[in-house]
């Protein structure tokens, strides 16, 4: 399958998210696309390189994407990460973005970008 | 069977500590990273490893995993003093959670933990008493696949 690839500071320009920690490591290329909020259900079901859509942001969603090796984080519907969450995160080197948007509107819009959740 | 020991460590685990949990995880990933297995045998072992910490955060006052890394396999025990489990097959099964409210708003509590656990373990063994406490005992073998 023939995919153009997408980084991290691409949709983070395309679609006005906000970096809230590791902007050093928005460099990362994103390889497909997970969304949910249930901790186990993404620690089954998301893929290495994944960017992880969820409202989650408490600190224990640091520890998921760095066990899946997940490219960032991106928190839906205004809400803000903890602090210790961002802590962690920074710490790890692992990008934290937040968004405005809903769900359904995100994953729709990066869908279009041509991240998928299929590989 | 008997075989030498190539590493081993314990990692102790806080009951109702939702900032460090997680960390005894991602410290045993990054061992086995360092040691050279397989990059699929770590994944898998970082699910077990993750679900099985985060469930004696959840349900236990206090507990440890025990990581052995032998030159076939890798042994994974868990074991925490907590409520303690009184159905095993109703516990295992995917979707059957004990997970307060407060706790479902954290995104846990979907009842899928157990269930991955056995799903990625070459492995795997449970026993646990009520108001005693739990016990899980978690191998993978390595075939060869060990770097
Ligand atoms: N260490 C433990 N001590 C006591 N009870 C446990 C323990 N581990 C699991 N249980 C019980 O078994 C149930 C199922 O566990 P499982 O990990 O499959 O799901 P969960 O923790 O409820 O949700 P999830 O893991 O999807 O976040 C729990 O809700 C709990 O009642
Ligand atoms: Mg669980």
């Amino acid at each position: 399958m023939e995919k153009r690839k997408i980084k991290l500071s691409d949709i983070v320009k395309s679609f006005d998210l906000k970096v809230e920690c590791s902007k050093n490591s928005l460099d990362r290329e994103i390889e497909g696309g997970y969304a949910g909020d249930l901790l186990s259900d993404v620690m089954a079901h998301s893929k290495k390189g994944d960017i992880w859509i969820t409202l989650q942001g408490h600190p224990n969603i640091v520890a998921v994407a760095i066990l899946k090796e997940l490219a960032g984080i991106i928190i839906i519907n205004g809400r803000e990460p903890e602090q210790e969450t961002i802590k962690k995160a920074e710490a790890e080197g692992l990008p934290i973005m937040t968004s405005d948007l809903p769900m359904f509107e995100l994953v729709g819009k990066l869908y279009e970008s041509g991240v998928s959740g299929l590989r | 069977m008997r075989s030498k020991t190539v590493f081993q460590q314990e990692f102790k685990i806080k009951g109702g500590d939702f900032v460090n949990a997680g960390e005894s995880s991602c410290k045993i990933r990054n061992i086995l990273k360092e040691i050279g297995i397989d990059a699929d045998i770590v994944r898998r072992l970082a699910i077990i490893a993750y679900e099985a910490e985060m469930n004696v955060v959840l349900y236990a006052r206090h507990g440890a995993m025990y990581l052995f890394v032998y030159p076939d396999k890798i042994l994974l025990k868990i074991k925490d003093m907590g409520q303690g489990i009184e159905n095993i097959d109703l516990a295992m099964r995917p979707g059957y959670s004990t997970a307060t409210e407060e706790i479902r708003e954290m995104g846990f509590g979907a009842g899928m933990g157990l269930p991955n656990i056995k799903k990625n373990a070459d492995v795997f063994k449970i026993t646990s008493k009520v108001g005693k406490g739990t016990a899980l005992e978690i191998i993978i073998n390595l075939n060869g696949k060990n770097g």
